[in-house]
């Protein structure tokens, strides 16, 4: 296999991740712009989802087309209740103070994490996908399902995006986003913002971590490379910036893919930690974001 | 007794009764206790950032393993003594404290809490990376003969429990002191200014980044002195004490204890090492202790166990 071939390749596996990433970050995003703290549980969030994923899988049985589409509707929405839950509990009693929230869900990572590895074990199991096609490209065979993978979030952000700028929804969010308390005036219940938001943006990151389950296996230790990933696409993509995020998913996702391709990925994740680091110290706002008013 | 003379006797008391409880222990605690020992003193030097200069970093794992691995490399491939070890160690925490705080501190709040989780976590890849130097993921063993002091008076052998506890001890105490002077310094003072009220601790003149500057870099310094004696005390280099989870450890070790106090870090380390050690006895899941116990306290005891003695009681307690 040449050059052009193999780069062809490590663009695909980056397009698949930076799928993945652009909805796990959105959600991160989403909760960061609305609400203003930082979800440190988040990648446990995605990994709850891709075990649940298994789980569901499993109990449903029969052709694994079913067990998939019950996995992608069930566990997004348990894991919804579970982040709607620690937000009603634990966030809304600490006021939303970023470094009390920060350390409160540094809590909520540990208690999912050892929840996971007690009930679901130290094994990576994987969901088998629901159709199982090889494109047969000229100089090599491809997964069916990967592209479509690429679709299916393709599809999503093009939702999520419709959902924010033409319903009413989405601009009760905004408004929120833009000023608290201007809409608390107008009779906007922040509160129950607040806790769809969180639930939003956890389900977000579930539904990624479904979608992934079938080539990545589920691991109880899977949130953490998703997690920083998902602060480096928020950074560099600049908050509350969809376009900004989905843009900041492509260029870490590709570069990511090739440079794992062509050296190591310890390496590509070393490069792509100090990158998003550098970017937060010199440009704030992120590289597509606006300057902070 | 004046005030000053008060805080003084109450810390030399403290050590002297770490001190006697060398004679005390049995085995396995005197063993548990050195450990403790080391760890408080890391999370002495998280404080100093957290407590006191207002500064959530979750970073600090890296300036332990600096020390630790700057140690531990420069016995395993350079050769040197355990003094010299030490000292590459505190050498290479400094550096790094200097470098990552020149950047680091030109974000504040959330930003900087993600800037020093990232930095520590290229610092654990770059281990892990070059794991041809540092044993990647199995670490580096460093062999009872590499751990032991020639002086004229005879060989400190750090393999040997006793000598263990006391050299532990002793680097605690050092610190302890130099944390007691550094809190009720003008520095100090200043410092706790920048926390509360940054704006106008920089109307009044004080340079506020340079105050920040000089505590994480001494704040680094004093983890990595942890992290060296750590390596040499125990003899085990290890690439999971650049993880994540030893950032967050101390900044829970210093929350149970109470931020801002000198002797919380010592109280929240030996009250959750032991909570865990306890847990683990009759459970494999203690990190759910570690979760609920973060949860808890956020949400009810925001003070830690010295910082509620404090406010209710001891106003004098520094």
């Amino acid at each position: 296999m040449g050059f052009g071939p193999h780069l062809l390749l490590a663009v695909l596996e980056g397009l698949v991740t930076s799928a993945v990433l652009a909805l796990t970050a959105l959600g991160l995003s989403l909760v960061f712009g609305v609400m203003r703290v930082v979800n440190v549980a988040h990648g446990e969030l995605f990994m709850l989802g891709a075990v649940l994923a298994w789980a569901v899988a499993t109990a449903v049985g029969g052709s694994p087309a079913l067990g998939f589409v019950a996995a992608l509707v069930i566990a997004p929405l348990i894991v919804g209740a579970v982040a709607a839950l620690a937000e009603q509990l634990v966030l809304r009693r600490v006021d939303y103070d970023p470094e009390a929230t920060i350390v409160a869900t540094i809590g909520l990572l540990y208690i999912l994490q050892q929840l996971a590895l007690t009930f679901y074990g130290a094994d990576a199991r994987p969901v088998p996908p629901p159709f199982n096609i090889r494109l047969a490209l000229p100089w090599f065979g491809y997964s069916a399902y990967k592209l479509s993978i690429i679709a299916t979030s393709t599809v999503l952000l093009l939702l999520s995006w419709l959902v924010l700028t033409h319903t009413r929804a989405g601009l009760i969010m905004r408004a929120t986003q833009y000023d608290r308390e201007t809409a608390q005036a107008f009779g906007i219940p922040v509160g129950r913002v607040y806790a769809a938001v969180f639930a939003i943006g956890a389900m977000l990151a579930a539904v990624a971590a479904v979608l992934i389950v079938p080539i990545s296996q589920a691991h109880y230790l899977m949130g953490q490379d998703p997690l920083l990933l998902s602060f480096a696409v928020v950074i560099i993509g600049g908050l509350g910036s969809l376009r900004g995020t989905v843009v900041a998913a492509l260029l870490i996702g590709i570069s990511d893919g090739v440079i794992s391709m062509f050296f190591s990925p310890t390496l590509a994740k070393l490069i792509a930690t100090l990158a998003v680091a550098m970017v937060l110290v010199f440009r704030p706002q992120g590289l597509f974001g606006k300057a902070a008013r | 007794m004046n005030g000053s003379a008060r805080l003084w006797l109450l810390h030399a008391a403290v050590v002297a009764l770490l001190v006697a409880l060398n004679f005390l222990l049995p085995a396995y605690h005197h063993g548990l206790m050195a450990r403790i020992l080391v760890l408080a003193t890391f999370a002495m030097g998280y404080n100093l950032t957290f407590g006191y200069g207002g500064l959530l970093s979750l970073g600090h794992a890296m300036f332990f393993a600096a020390g630790l691995y700057g140690a531990g490399l420069g016995i395993q491939h350079l050769g040197l003594g355990v003094p010299a070890a030490f000292l590459a160690g505190l050498a290479c925490g400094a550096a790094l404290a200097l470098l990552a705080g020149l950047l680091a501190l030109r974000t504040t709040g959330v930003a900087f809490m993600i800037v020093t989780l990232m930095f520590s976590q290229a610092f654990h890849l770059a281990i892990l990376y070059f794991s041809a130097f540092t044993g990647g993921d199995q670490g580096l063993v460093l062999r009872p003969q590499q751990r032991r002091i020639e002086t004229a008076l005879g060989t400190l052998d750090l393999t040997d429990p006793t000598t263990r506890y006391l050299t532990a001890l002793a680097l605690f105490a050092v610190v302890l002191f130099a944390m007691l002077a550094i809190v009720r310094s003008g520095f100090g003072r200043v410092l706790v200014a920048i926390r509360e009220n940054e704006e106008r601790a920089r109307m009044l003149g004080y340079d506020t980044f340079a105050s920040r500057l000089a505590a994480l870099v001494t704040s680094g310094t004093i983890c990595a002195a942890a992290g060296a004696a750590y390596g040499l005390l125990f003899g085990y280099v290890g690439a999971n004490f650049a993880s994540v989870q030893y950032s967050i450890l101390p900044l829970l070790w210093v929350l149970l204890g109470g931020a801002a106090t000198t002797l919380g870090p010592l109280f929240g380390t030996v009250f959750m090492y032991y909570l865990i050690d306890i847990a683990s006895g009759y459970t494999s899941a203690y990190m759910l202790a570690v979760g609920v116990i973060l949860i808890l306290l956020v949400l009810f005891f925001r003070k830690g166990l010295l910082g509620t003695l404090r406010e209710r009681w001891l106003r004098w307690l520094p």
